[in-house]
């Protein structure tokens, strides 16, 4: 019995995500240093902001990745930006379709989320490759489709995606209901069993009973849906859609759900973690950009710190 | 306990390999308390144990895979030089051949050589490593098919089998003095664990010494001049093969193997089976509450016409909730164990979607089944809660069991269940599977061991993927089945 | 499954691509056509051999783009100023990559996120090199790249010995034999006696050296350098492993089908500007082309693999 308080405990210390909040918060602190503590509020506010976009991103992928080993989807940016593009010119500036351009940015994404799964599953493309061959497709479509025009988006949705309600981003009011909504997900409902036992033994899923495709289908398609939300919102808060606004995000997405902790082996999400990733990654280059170094040391530092807390973290959590 | 064979001359007197007190910790497991032994030339070493005894342990510190937390391991090499440790072992011709394949199976057969012979370096290596391995190929399974060149994962198990243990006794630039061969007959058919065997006689002959460990006690009685018997990592009997009997051996291993219930099974046969509730195109047919059994060689397409089968049958958003068919995996790594989740989770996976209220899991009724079925199926553990991979592979395989069964599906697939299990497990489990029969449901089981297949009330043999006997009552009988195996072999049909 | 049957489709592909393009361009099938078509092939099948030796491995490497522009930067400034401490910092970076394979065994991290993490470090320090494109080629570079062999063009010649050399290497040797072994089965390889560890440092090592030859040829062929020269190797050079006949896991690659692969990518962006497609398509043609191939390999091994549901990637 006093072992297994023991190893509750050891669990809680390993927990990942415990890593990325505070180094997030190391960061915070360090930022604020520098102007002795004065903006502390609108330093909070900007992570917060900031971080949702890479949140709701990194839980999409999140999802992707707990299938397991090769799972990865590298159409995230092209989807974010095809949904972007596609929906601004949709909405064409006007009030009343927020709504239905709201919809038709979700269908690029359910079309784009089913094209991926469909390329995988019919052409039996790892994938990496598949994700990645169809996001060329998809970054043809939005160039073509935009031609070159900047779209503003309706006022009252920018209005939306500035402000904030009590004090808090409304971004992040909808980044955090998405994280619950996601957490419930994987950790109570079926299918996130079902996901998780895809990652860790697809063939063993498959002869319990589990319908893998199906879950491999939904799982691609939530990556993509988040995606072209994101791209939406994103277009949204900085005043119209541009071709290369997803481009960062592929670097990110990854980088959140392995710096929050889950298992890129497959079979294990951490929801908690990836807002802790996506905190940390705005904070450290804001912290940096404060400090004044150049592009060439921030992306450096950046490099470096991702590495560091990858080996603290998951050393922690494997070597027993 | 030395076997003079004559052959080896003054060394044989000299052992191989010597434990004395061997330890080895995990924790606060002792998978090893105290073990000492000592393996001299000639003999060949049968050594049984439950699963979790610690043979599995031994043969790493005799290896020299793992360091002993206290005690000590000494080689003597063939000039007499004694040391100790991973190199000593490898310099002294320990070879080990595990119940877990260890080959690459993306390299060729020959290639995987290269891995243990570290020798086969510079310009020509490759022609060497062909010439080792097709000798010992050649010389241990006469009639093999295997070419050197050959990409194991393109062969089948019993040939990556049957390459391991070409692998073990391979020549090399140490020749093998000590091969330990871990359930090296599992995935071979009657027919090569014979050849097998006899190489295990000649080798030893020669002055070679062999650790031999199977649960197939016939198997150990034919080859073994010498068995331990281990029990929760000690060795608790050590004698001459010829003092033991099959029995005494069991009881020395403290699990009294249950009476067989033959006569009453065949009786209550009669009225449990119905009528018919599958067909499928290779001509496997299955009534309501019937024991189907699958037998002939391994590898002839049994585990493909199951697997085939099941598929068809599952998979669809349909048969979430109403399975039509469950399955027992016997290759548990490959095909069942999710090893990130509690044993819980493993158990309740293919009953799930019965326990869901609102798309969510409601937990109280997941514990309440994990529960019934810990108590039914007798699964050793405290606590629900463990991690799956903290139970032997007996009790993981119990797990298994309880995921299939615990489903509403009428018709289970098992795949060769009992691989590796120990005897005991083994009968409860044949228990269970009467009982579930006797509520009306059917089993197809695909099994290499002959004496399970005979628990079956039809059997199914096998040839080149196609069936070739359906035998049915009295008629289900070892020779029968060995002679729908093989029948026809050389004809050419 | 077998290797000689996987080499199969590569070559076929890139003979179609080939065709189609002697086609529509005929003057392509000289001398200078052959030279101008496949010059820029050089880098990409070095940097796709590199990325072969980390999928060899079971890993992927998603900071070969930044590392081969890093690279690239510091031939055409520091090489070229400096030869002796140009090449000591390629040979420091070349070490830097087998100590990150080293740490993502020991430490048994995702090779995934610490290569992206190293993406960010080689940018980051080819930006400080290089704020501004800019540099020159060392001249004995670009001597060697613009060699005119008799009869066949050097991006050929060049080609074909990188095929060879590395088959050599990866398929025939007994070293090259041992790293696809981790990559077929790490754990019998340790349980062999072997490092791990020491082994994964190798393949790294061959990486980076593979690495740092792409990026040496890059600027012989454009005389300068930037920080963002050759970002897009990354995603083409797992294309090329993957087009070339290499699977993801289990160690399963061929050297000459990656430079293969290499050559049908490069192949296709001149092929996309001979059919004068609209520039809006051009990355979406590319695309297609990729799933084009990869859904004809599946016709090939259909009757392969059957029963083989649960390939997870």
């Amino acid at each position: 019995m006093a072992s297994s308080r023991l190893s509750l405990l050891l669990a809680i210390l390993r927990r990942p995500w415990f890593w990325a909040f505070a180094a997030s918060t190391i960061a915070f602190f360090a930022t604020l240093t520098l102007s002795e503590g004065r903006g502390g509020g609108e330093l909070l506010s900007a992570a917060l902001t900031f971080a949702s976009f890479s949140a709701i991103v990194g839980i999409g992928q999140m999802f992707v990745i707990t299938l397991g080993p090769g799972n990865v989807d590298l159409s995230i940016p092209a989807t974010m930006t095809l949904a972007g593009t596609l929906s601004l010119k949709f909405m064409d500036g006007q009030t009343a379709l927020i709504l239905p351009g709201l919809g038709n940015a979700l269908a690029v994404g359910i079309a784009a989320g089913a094209f991926n799964y469909l390329l995988i599953r019919l052409l039996r493309i790892p994938p990496i490759i598949a994700t990645l061959s169809a996001s060329f497709l998809y970054q043809s479509l939005a160039i073509w489709w935009n031609r070159g025009l900047r779209i503003k988006p309706p006022e009252a949705l920018a209005d939306f995606a500035t402000g904030s309600t009590g004090g808090i981003p409304n971004l992040t009011i909808i980044g955090i209901l998405i994280a619950v909504v996601s957490w419930v997900l994987l950790e109570r409902s079926i299918f996130g069993r079902w996901v998780s036992a895809f990652g860790q033994n697809t063939r063993a899923a498959r002869l319990s009973g589990v319908p893998v495709e199906a879950v491999r289908a939904a799982t691609y398609i939530s990556s993509a849906v988040l995606a072209s939300l994101t791209g939406y919102l994103l277009a949204s808060f900085s005043g119209g859609a541009a071709l290369n606004m997803g481009t960062e995000y592929l670097l990110i997405s990854i980088a959140v759900v392995v710096i929050g902790g889950s298992s890129i082996a497959g079979g294990n999400s951490n929801v908690p973690g990836i807002w802790g990733g996506a905190l940390l990654m705005f904070l450290v280059v804001s912290m940096l950009n404060s400090y004044g170094f150049g592009a060439g040391v921030r992306l450096i530092m950046t490099g470096a710190i991702i590495i560091a807390i990858v080996a603290a973290a998951s050393g922690k959590g494997r070597s027993v | 306990m030395q076997l003079a064979t004559g052959a080896g001359g003054p060394e044989s007197d000299v052992p191989l390999v010597a434990l004395s007190g061997a330890c080895v910790h995990f924790g606060a497991v002792r998978a090893l308390d105290g073990v000492s032994l000592t393996i001299s030339p000639g003999e060949c070493v049968g050594l049984i144990g439950h699963n979790g005894a610690g043979k599995s342990t031994a043969v790493n510190v005799i290896n020299g895979g793992l360091t002993p937390t206290s005690g000590s391991v000494q080689y003597t090499l063939a000039d007499g030089t004694v040391g100790t440790g991973a190199a000593f072992a490898r310099a002294c011709g320990i070879r080990s051949v595990f119940q877990e394949l260890s080959l690459c199976p993306n390299l060729t057969v020959m290639e995987n050589l290269r891995v243990p012979h570290r020798d086969l370096t510079g310009f020509g290596w490759r022609k060497t490593a062909a010439g080792r391995i097709s000798r010992a190929l050649d010389e241990i399974f006469p009639d093999h098919r295997i070419e050197p060149g050959m990409t194991v994962g393109d062969l089948t198990l019993a040939e990556r089998q049957m390459v391991e243990i070409a692998a073990g006794f391979a020549e090399g630039a140490t020749p093998a003095r000590l091969v330990i061969l871990d359930e090296p007959t599992s995935s071979l058919d009657a027919a090569i664990a014979r050849q097998l065997l006899q190489h295990v006689r000649r080798f030893c002959a020669n002055g070679g010494a062999v650790i031999f460990i199977s649960h197939m006690l016939g198997e150990v009685f034919e080859v073994a001049t010498r068995i331990d018997v281990m029990k929760d990592g000690k060795i608790i009997a050590s004698k001459p093969a010829s003092d033991f009997t099959p029995q005494s051996l069991i009881n020395a291993m403290g699990h009294v193997a249950k009476e067989k219930a033959e006569a009453g099974s065949a009786v209550e046969s009669g009225q449990r089976i119905g009528g018919e509730v599958l067909r499928t195109t290779e001509g496997l047919t299955a009534r309501k509450g019937e024991i189907v059994g699958l037998a002939g060689l391994a590898g002839h397409g049994q585990a493909e016409a199951l697997a085939r089968f099941f598929m068809s049958r599952s998979g669809g958003l349909r048969q979430v909730k109403e399975p039509e068919v469950a399955f027992v995996a016997g290759d548990r790594g490959r095909d069942g164990v999710m090893p990130l989740w509690s044993i819980l989770r493993n158990l309740t996976l293919t009953h799930l979607p019965s326990l869901v209220r609102h798309g969510l899991v409601v937990s109280a009724a997941e514990r309440k089944l994990g529960a019934d079925w810990k108590e039914r199926i007798g699964i050793r553990t405290d606590n629900l809660e463990n991690l799956i991979l903290s139970l032997s592979g007996g009790n993981q395989q119990k797990v298994l069991f309880a995921r299939a069964l615990a489903s509403t599906a009428p018709i289970v697939v098992m795949d060769d269940p009992m691989r590796g299990v120990d005897v005991g497990t083994k009968q409860e489990a044949y228990e269970m599977i009467r009982w579930e029969a006797g509520r009306g449901r059917t089993f197809l089981w695909y099994s290499t061991e002959t004496d399970e297949v005979c628990q079956c009330d039809r059997v199914f043999v096998f040839r080149n993927g196609r069936i070739s006997a359906e035998l049915t009552g009295s008629d289900i009988n070892e020779e029968n089945i060995l002679a729908a195996s093989f029948e026809m072999q050389g004809d050419g049909a | 499954m077998s290797s000689r049957y996987r080499i199969l489709l590569p070559v076929l592909s890139l003979a179609v691509l080939l065709a189609a393009v002697f086609y529509l361009q005929p003057r392509a099938m000289s001398y200078f056509g052959l030279n101008l078509l496949f010059n820029l092939a050089i880098p990409i099948a070095l940097a796709t051999i590199a990325q072969m030796m980390v999928i060899m491995v079971n890993d992927i490497d998603l900071s070969i783009g930044t590392f081969v522009s890093f690279v690239a930067c510091v031939t055409a400034t520091f090489l070229n100023e400096a030869p002796l401490l140009g090449a000591a910092i390629l040979l420091a970076s070349i070490l830097a990559y087998a100590a990150i394979g080293a740490l993502i065994h020991l430490r048994q991290l995702p090779a995934i996120v610490v290569t992206l993490g190293m993406s960010f470090v080689w940018g980051g320090l080819a930006v400080l090199l290089l704020p501004s494109p800019g540099g020159t080629s060392p001249a004995w570079i670009r001597a060697v790249m613009t060699v005119k062999p008799p009869l066949v063009p050097m991006a050929v010649v060049a080609c074909l010995l990188i095929a060879g050399l590395t088959h050599l290497l990866i398929m025939r040797s007994a070293t090259g034999t041992l790293l696809r072994a981790v990559g077929g089965n790490a754990q019998a390889v340790a349980r062999s006696g072997w490092s791990v560890t020491g082994l994964k440092a190798g393949a790294y090592a061959l990486a980076g050296f593979f690495g740092v030859l792409s990026g040496i040829c890059l600027v012989g062929l454009t005389t300068s350098a930037d920080a963002n020269i050759a970002l897009r190797y990354t995603l083409l050079s797992i294309a090329g492993v993957i087009l070339g006949g290499g699977e993801f896991t289990g160690g399963r690659v061929s050297p000459v089908g990656a430079v293969i692969g290499a050559l049908t990518l490069a192949l296709a962006g001149s092929f996309l500007s001979f059919m004068r497609l609209s520039p809006d398509w051009q990355i979406g043609a590319q695309g297609a082309i990729l799933i084009l191939v990869l859904a004809v390999r599946l016709l090939f091994s259909r009757h392969g693999k059957k029963w083989r549901v649960a390939n997870n990637g």
